[in-house]
Order: C-alpha cells, then sequence, then structure tokens
C-alpha cells in the first residue's frame, strides 16, 4: 500500500498516471532537451568552448619547447630573474610548465589576439585557474593540452594552481599580462 | 525453514525484525555514527582553516584533516549507514531472515578493518593524497589497502543484500512486487556494484604501484576510472537517500506512491544512466573528445536528471496526497502547513528534499555543462554542490531516519527531544548558508582544497577581492553552526542507545509472519489522467524550475564573457 509494503494492485505497470506527474515529466523532459542542445549550440555558436586537442608528453620534450619560446621571445625578466616575460607574437605557440609549485615562464600576450596555449605538468596533476577572469583547467602530467585562447581585456592576470599538489600548493601562481 | 533465528515484530512501528538481521543493523549503524563522529571532528579543524581569519592549522596538518575528513564522510560514514538501510529494506520490509548472516559479519569486520587501516595510514602523515589520491602523488601502500578491503566488505554486504531478496521470494514471505523503497534500494546496490568493480579495477593498479610490484599508471586513465567510482559511489547515496525519502513519507503519512509506475521508472533511469555522471569530473581534463564529454555529462540527454526531477515532484506528492486525504484540503499549501514540523523526521527529510533539489541539483547540472565546467572546475563551488548533495541531501535524510529508528531499531526512548526536534532545522539551514556562502566564493574563483587564501611564501601572490575574504569567513559561521547540529545528532542517538529508557521490545516468534496480501485500495480508482492530485508540489516543482532556468542562463551569460577558447 504504502511506498515501504508491496504494491496494492499486482499490475501496478498499468495505472495511469495522473494528470500532475504527466505534466511534470513532459516540462521536465523538454527542459532536459534544452540544456543537452545548449551544449551543442554553444560549440556552434558560442565563444567559449574547450579544446580538447592533446598529445603525450614528457618533461624532457616540452621543457625543451618552453626553453626555445624563452629564447627567443623574453623581453624583460621578474622576481630577481626568476621569471623570464615572454612576448610571442600572435598567433604563436606558447607553452606554460606547470610544476611544484610555479608556473613558468611568464606569458605577456596581446588583447584580442589568439595564441596557442600548450599545458602540462612536469609531476602531479595541477590546475590552471586564471583569476580574475575565471577559467579552470585541469593539468595532467604526461599530456600535453592545447587550448586556443583569445584575451577579451588588457590587466594582470594571475594563473593559481587549484588543484592540490602537496605542501606548498598555496605559493604555486603564476601570471599572464596581457597588454 | 529450520534455520534457528527468531523474528521480533515491533509494537510501536509494526515492523518485523530477523534477530540475525537486527544485530547487523545496528552494528552497522553504529559503525557508521562512529566515523560520524570522527568526521564531524576533522571538520572542525578544515572550517576553522579556511575562515582566513583564523587559518588554524598548519598546512601539513589541514591536509591530512582535510583527506581523512573527507574519506570519513564520503566513504566510511555513508556506506556503513547504506549497508544497515540495505539490510533494513531487504530483511525488514520483506519480513525474512537475511541471507547467509556468518557472511554479512564477515563482510562487516572487513569494512571496519578497512575503514580504521585506511585511518591509520593518514594520520601516520605521508599519506595526505585528499579522497581523490590522483597518481603520480602517491600514499602508504596501507592506504589503499585499507580501501580496498573495506570495498571488499561493502561489495559483500551488496551480495547478501540480493541473496535476502532471493530468500524472501523463495520462502514467499510477501506476495507480488517487492515495495517501492526495496526497489530503490536495489538500484543503489546495482549501482554500487559498478561502483565497486570500478574502484578495484583502479584501486588495485596503484597499490601495486605503491608497493613497487608495477611501474607506473597512467595519470588520466585514472581519473577517468576513479571517477567511476568516485562518482558513482555519490549516485550510490542518491538512491538510498530518495528511497529514504519515500520511506519516511510512508511512515510519517501513511502515503502511497503517486504511481508505481513513474517512481520506479525514474529509480530505472538512474541504474540505465546515472554512471555516466563521473564524466563531468574530466570536462576540463585534455583527452577525451567533445563528443565524449557532452554525452557522457548530459547522463546521455539528461535522462538521470529527469529522474530526480520526477522524484522531486512525486516524493512531496504523495505526502500531499495523504495529506489531502486526511482532509488537510484548503488551498494550495494546507497539508504542507499541517504537516507534522515539529517531527525530526518529517522535518529532515523535507529540508533535504528541498535542498537536495535547489542547492545540490541546480549547481550539479551547472558544473556538469560541458562549458560552464570552465568557470567552475576545482573551485570551491564543487565542495558547495556537494556539500549540499551529500549533506544535506543523503546525511540529514540519515539522521531524519535515525530519529525513527531509536524506538523501533534501538528499542530505547530517545533523549533529549527537544534538541532532536530542532536539530534538522540547526544542521540543515546552516548547511544551506554553507553551500551558498561555498558556491559565491567558488563563483569568484577561490580554489577548493587549498590551505591558504593570501598565498604566503609565492613571488607571484595574487589578491582576491574583499567579498570572497566575507564569504569565505562565513563558511567558517556556517560551518561551526552545522558542526553543533551534527553533534547534537550524535549525542541524541549515542545517548539514546546508551542511556535512553529501555522499551518493550514487543512479540518474538521463531518464524515469520509474512507480508499480508494488500486488497486492491479503492484509493487507486482516484488516480487517473483527468485528475490534478498535488498541485501544491506542482506549484513547488514549478517554483524549483524557474530558479533552475534562471540560474542556468545568467552562467551562460557569465562565461560568455570570458577570453575566448576553443
Amino acid at each position: 500500500m504504502t511506498a515501504i509494503s508491496p504494491p496494492s494492485d499486482r499490475l501496478w505497470w498499468k495505472h495511469p498516471l495522473d494528470r500532475v506527474e504527466g505534466i511534470w515529466i513532459t516540462i521536465a523532459f523538454v527542459w532536459c532537451m534544452v540544456m543537452f542542445f545548449m551544449m551543442i549550440y554553444w560549440h556552434m555558436y558560442g565563444n567559449q568552448n574547450l579544446s580538447t586537442e592533446t598529445y603525450k608528453t614528457t618533461p624532457e620534450m616540452f621543457t625543451a619547447k618552453a626553453q626555445a619560446m624563452v629564447d627567443q621571445y623574453t623581453v624583460r625578466t621578474e622576481v630577481d630573474g626568476a621569471y623570464p616575460v615572454v612576448a610571442p607574437p600572435a598567433g604563436a605557440d606558447v607553452y606554460m610548465i606547470a610544476r611544484l609549485w610555479n608556473f613558468w615562464p611568464i606569458l605577456q600576450l596581446e588583447k584580442d589576439q589568439t595564441y596557442r596555449l600548450h599545458l602540462t605538468s612536469m609531476d602531479y596533476n595541477h590546475g590552471f585557474s586564471l583569476q580574475p577572469a575565471n577559467i579552470n583547467i585541469q593539468i595532467v602530467p604526461g599530456y600535453e593540452h592545447v587550448v586556443t585562447v583569445t584575451p577579451n581585456q588588457s590587466g594582470t592576470y594571475s594563473v593559481v594552481c587549484n588543484e592540490y599538489c602537496g605542501i606548498g600548493h598555496h605559493t604555486m601562481v603564476g601570471r599572464i599580462y596581457v597588454k | 525453514m529450520s534455520i534457528a533465528t527468531t523474528y521480533r515484530t515491533c509494537p510501536r512501528s509494526g515492523l518485523q525484525f530477523e534477530s540475525q538481521a537486527e544485530k547487523l543493523m545496528l552494528a552497522n549503524a553504529v559503525a557508521a555514527v562512529v566515523f560520524l563522529l570522527i568526521g564531524g571532528i576533522l571538520a572542525i579543524g578544515v572550517v576553522l582553516t579556511r575562515w582566513p581569519s583564523i587559518h588554524w592549522l598548519e598546512a601539513a596538518t589541514f591536509y591530512q584533516v582535510l583527506t581523512a575528513h573527507g574519506i570519513d564522510m564520503l566513504i566510511f560514514w555513508i556506506i556503513f549507514f547504506e549497508v544497515a538501510v540495505l539490510y533494513f529494506c531487504a530483511s525488514t520490509l520483506l519480513r525474512c531472515r537475511i541471507a547467509t548472516p556468518k557472511i554479512a559479519w564477515t563482510a562487516f569486520a572487513l569494512m571496519v578493518i578497512g575503514g580504521v587501516m585506511n585511518n591509520i595510514a593518514v594520520y601516520q602523515g605521508g599519506s595526505s593524497v585528499m579522497m581523490t589520491s590522483y597518481v603520480p602523488m602517491m600514499a602508504a601502500p596501507s592506504f589503499y589497502l585499507g580501501l580496498i578491503l573495506f570495498a571488499v566488505g561493502a561489495l559483500i554486504a551488496c551480495f547478501v543484500f540480493l541473496g535476502t531478496l532471493v530468500v524472501a521470494k523463495a520462502e514467499k514471505t510477501y506476495q507480488g512486487s517487492v515495495p517501492l523503497v526495496t526497489f530503490g534500494a536495489i538500484t543503489a546496490t546495482i549501482i554500487a556494484v559498478f561502483t565497486i568493480v570500478s574502484g578495484a579495477i583502479i584501486l588495485v593498479p596503484t597499490y601495486l604501484l605503491s608497493i613497487g610490484v608495477i611501474d607506473a599508471v597512467d595519470p588520466l586513465v585514472y581519473r577517468t576510472i576513479w571517477w567511476a567510482f568516485g562518482h558513482s559511489s555519490q549516485q550510490i547515496n542518491v538512491a538510498t537517500h530518495i528511497s529514504i525519502w519515500y520511506a519516511v513519507a510512508a511512515i510519517v503519512f501513511g502515503a502511497r506512491p503517486m504511481s508505481e509506475r513513474v517512481s520506479r521508472g525514474a529509480f530505472l533511469l538512474y541504474i540505465v544512466f546515472l554512471q555516466l555522471a563521473s564524466a563531468h569530473h574530466l570536462l576540463a581534463d585534455p583527452g577525451m573528445s567533445t563528443e565524449w564529454k557532452v554525452v557522457n555529462t548530459s547522463y546521455f540527454m539528461y535522462f538521470a536528471v529527469l529522474a530526480s526531477m520526477i522524484h522531486g515532484l512525486t516524493v512531496p506528492g504523495a505526502m500531499e496526497v495523504a495529506q489531502r486525504q486526511k482532509g488537510y484540503n484548503k488551498g494550495l499549501f494546507e497539508w504542507l502547513r499541517k504537516a507534522p514540523w515539529g517531527n525530526p523526521s518529517f522535518s529532515g527529510v523535507f529540508i533535504s528534499i528541498i535542498g537536495f533539489g535547489f542547492l545540490g541539483g541546480i549547481s550539479g547540472v551547472m558544473m556538469g555543462t560541458e562549458q560552464l565546467n570552465m568557470i567552475i572546475h576545482n573551485t570551491i563551488y564543487v565542495p558547495g554542490h556537494f556539500h549540499a548533495t551529500v549533506v544535506i541531501g543523503t546525511t540529514l535524510s540519515f539522521m531524519a531516519l535515525t530519529y525513527f529508528l531509536i524506538p523501533v531499531l534501538f528499542k530505547r526512548e530517545m533523549i533529549a527531544p527537544t534538541l532532536a526536534k530542532w536539530q534538522p532545522y540547526l544542521f540543515g539551514l546552516s548547511m544551506y548558508g554553507f553551500c551558498l556562502v561555498m558556491m559565491g566564493a567558488g563563483t569568484l574563483g577561490v580554489s577548493r582544497r587549498h590551505w591558504d587564501m593570501a598565498f604566503q611564501g609565492s613571488a607571484l601572490a595574487y589578491e582576491w577581492p574583499g567579498a570572497a575574504y566575507m564569504m569565505m569567513g562565513l563558511v567558517g559561521v556556517f560551518g561551526i553552526a552545522a558542526i553543533t547540529g551534527g553533534a547534537i545528532y550524535i549525542y541524541v542517538t549515542v545517548g539514546s542507545l546508551l542511556w535512553g529508557k529501555k522499551l518493550d521490545i514487543g512479540t518474538v516468534s521463531d518464524r515469520p509472519t509474512p507480508v499480508p496480501p494488500t486488497a486492491p485500495a479503492a484509493a487507486v480508482q482516484t488516480y487517473g489522467s483527468s485528475g490534478l492530485v498535488a498541485p501544491g508540489s506542482f506549484v513547488l516543482a514549478l517554483i524549483f524550475l524557474a530558479a533552475f532556468i534562471l540560474y542556468y542562463f545568467i552562467n551562460w551569460k557569465y562565461l560568455s564573457q570570458l577570453w575566448g577558447l576553443s
């Protein structure tokens, strides 16, 4: 009879629905479809879609590419020379290394220009959390994730690590300048 | 049958408890509460450290405490309680003996050993890897071994539950179909088997890695399979606590499901689609294709969300129908106003339903939307969401059920009934606040699992906006209020068990009394396509939908202002 005893009618699946249930199921179903197709719609017409371009990599391979970029495009250094500030041309491939416990190097990008940002980790999982814009991307060791970014506002952005990576996790902050 | 056991009929509820099953339920429930106590004490350390002006613990201690808090609450407290609920739904509701009690005790022993072993590993240090324990960050071997032993025990308990269903069928202790609540428990069990097998697939190699037998576990493969375990285990909770909602509606109001077909169909959608949800933990990851993300994160076109939306209507709907039949028929909401708000079993469940839907459900869909995930992933919005689902949804439902079980299963009079009456309000409503401010801070980008939002010692520190600091302060305030509510629950439960006045245990028989065959109720006839039997619940559902739609598009608006990404 109640929900804690067997259904009173053995043919319970033949009972008609109440109108409240029928209407609600219909509404909920339509809303679920709207939400599903919204994701597809945004892939066709929206500007914020996360790339899934990914390559297997190793710390050595990735460091070599990042170092080549730093050698070619460094414009100055910060924090007593610890962080080169790299200003690659618009459209370039740019590299950011995540490791215990910093993001290296500092990037300097131009507003409204598009870059191919390569992300990987040298050790554990890390998080790329761009603030204050609040864009959050997982960084997984062994995988090079290529994200196409187009900064739409100039300013100083921080990259906060938001995947727990050990005792120094809270010191792991990087920087991106947008001119 | 020749099996020597006895059956006790509770004089207060009419429920029949087989003696072995009763002891097992009691043992599992007590173990659950012990882990809730440990997890609750740890919670004090977590909130007082994340409260920026207090910032209590050292970094190493904080991460250790956070790891243990997550595992004790999300795994040990909840799964021990769920095992008790499973045995209740099989043995008690179907009035049969429990299958293989010895094996059930073995399962219990394995779970206790595993839980203790894992806790010790964390407190020894060197295993502060968080509940997710993403490789290549490694914990001590006993960390993984403890989890594996616990999981094996839980898996055995699932099979004891399924075996008990077979016993009931074979010994004809009931006729027709199993009750809806048992059906929900079967749903939970099927999901649990999938979950535990996934856990084994990834934790066994990780254990072997920790003792040096194998060289590496791929980090992305780990994440993918771990979440088939980590998220699906939360779906066990959903199926279980929704079963409890139906059970409490039945116990408090004598409510019957609006229609068995709809409620069971919704559980069936869970079985088929809910496991896909683990994909939404990988939306910000490299590797998986867009198509894979979109299809899986939407549980294949949101069919599991549809199921939850159905339960969200039919549980209060069932209560409404029962109340209206008692004459509370005035207007849209007299049935709700005249509900027994002083009964903590009811108030707990109702606060749970509303909080789970509005806070946990809506935020869950935001995080599970492929693009919107980018503004939420790994921010403190995430624990804001899952405290709404797992604490307000699951834990509060378990608390509400416990208040019913104290006289029925523990056979004790509840101590401090006034405290118990207020407990769901203190605990539930402060958790509402707690979740909301965490989501607020997460919307501003504040990270989860982070010791210091001031980034002390960092060369390139970022400064969060003042509002983020204010909300993290409120996380501390609401957190302490909620922990107080949790402490009251433990005091009332343990106190009743130890010092409560012993109650009449009822009649004991050496054979079960089968569930009486139920005559087709006259009420069945009142159902049909012409009715509109639960208009109040329907209005509540529409309010929910309006909030859902509004918040959904606010998030898209927010997303559209970010950097271009493709």
